[in-house]
């Protein structure tokens, strides 16, 4: 593993989880915890999907349940609604590199190759739009169980 | 028993509210459940809504009126929505009571951008654009032309959007404009690869909002908004594809 390009991609999706925020005109004391968030699991899904060789939809699904795990965890801590952490630290696992090439082998004509770009965008969107429903569902998970620990901590008293 | 005029006031409040919220992107469960605890601590007994991405209506149960309020154009100010969160929960903790609530709504209403708001949001997206040109490809002696197609392509966008309310040909122009910067950038042997500056350069136009909100809302089960949004997110990719389509026949 080289951990100078780890850092420097970690850099990269630190500054562009912020710039996103600043395009959605996110509060500016969120953007440094955004941002923590954004690269951390950019980071996470670089060691998963490209030095250990876990498949693209699974670590894209992990991505995206960390995603919401954290986001819900900052949007608790800092008082804010969710939404303003979880859009932009989506931003670099939008499958834009595979969304361009279906669409400029579209143009070219190369019809075959139009299918296997297809189904890749396919997997990656649905494996994160599954990922943020398998993470709401831990959000409500934890959530219930942080008010049921309260109050069995309220009963023993 | 709360009067006729403040029932009107608080009923009022909540539809202001619930408007801000869907026009800057919002997702549904949180609108609703915002708008039910406002008019629970307005005092509205047997409050009901029904919100959908274009139009929201509110009443009572056991009050023959009820108010609707349509909404036109849809942007992504998520600070206008942590705003309106804020002025839920010191309504709810009864720091502020209802006609203060509706001032405070209105002045997040009428909140104008700063004059150099455009230019600012354009040198991020131009940052973005050459900061994830350099995670999608790997190619650093070409991010700048990146940079710059990016920052130019969304200043057109954002004027397009905010002098002529264009929703989804203000993206398609955009794009067409970046990919004819592109194309120039490579004729001219300024820049080597033209694929490489087009997937930088389009990235700030993606619909993450509508995508995210999407997966929430039929998550939540709203069977309503979230196909709704999915159809928004899908409409803006397809506008964004065709653009880049268009210009690459001509390369």
């Amino acid at each position: 593993m080289n951990w100078g390009n780890l850092l420097l991609q970690f850099f990269l999706c630190y500054v562009s989880t912020v710039c996103f925020g600043i395009l959605l005109n996110i509060p500016k004391r969120a953007y440094h915890t955004a941002g923590m968030i954004g690269g951390g699991v950019w980071v996470v899904y670089w060691i998963m999907y490209y030095c250990s060789g876990i498949g693209l939809a699974f670590s894209n699904l992990v991505a995206a349940i960390l995603i919401s795990v954290l986001s819900q965890a900052a949007a608790r801590r800092k008082r804010m609604p969710i939404i303003v952490f979880n859009v932009p630290a989506l931003v670099p696992f939008v499958p834009g590199g595979q969304a361009y090439k279906m669409v400029r082998n579209f143009a070219i004509g190369n019809y075959h190759l139009v299918n296997v770009y297809f189904y890749q965008v396919v997997v990656i969107v649905g494996a994160i739009t599954l990922g943020f429903g398998l993470g709401e569902l831990l959000n409500r998970v934890l959530n219930y169980l942080h008010k049921y620990l309260i109050k069995k901590s309220r009963w023993n008293f | 028993m709360l009067t006729k005029r403040r029932q009107a006031l608080a009923l009022k409040t909540c539809l202001l509210a619930g408007r801000l919220l869907i026009e800057n992107g919002s997702n549904m469960e949180r609108v609703n459940d915002t708008l039910s605890r406002m008019a629970k601590s307005a005092g509205l007994h047997g409050f009901q809504a029904f919100t959908t991405v274009t139009g929201i209506v509110v009443g009572t149960i056991n009050e023959p009126d009820a108010q609707v309020i349509t909404i036109r154009h849809r942007k992504n100010n998520l600070s206008k929505i942590a705003d309106v969160n804020e002025v839920s929960r010191e309504l709810a903790r009864r720091k502020i009571d209802v006609p203060q609530a509706f001032a405070k709504l209105k002045k997040i209403d009428h909140q104008k951008m700063s004059r150099w708001q455009n230019w600012y949001e354009s040198f991020a997206a131009a940052i973005l654009s050459g900061a994830l040109m350099i995670v999608f490809t790997g190619n650093v002696s070409d991010s700048w032309a990146g940079f710059l197609a990016g920052g130019v392509g969304y200043g057109a966008f954002s004027y397009l959007l905010r002098k002529y309310k264009i929703q989804y040909l203000g993206e398609f122009c955009s794009s067409l404009i970046i990919g004819i910067l592109a194309v120039i950038f490579v004729k001219m042997h300024l820049a080597n690869n033209i694929n490489d500056i087009i997937i930088g350069a389009v990235m700030p136009l993606v619909p993450g909002v509508p995508l995210t909100n999407a997966a929430r809302d039929l998550v939540s089960g709203n069977l309503i908004s979230g196909p709704t949004r999915g159809i928004e997110a899908i409409l803006t990719a397809v506008s964004i594809g065709s653009a880049i389509v268009i210009v690459l026949h001509f390369n």
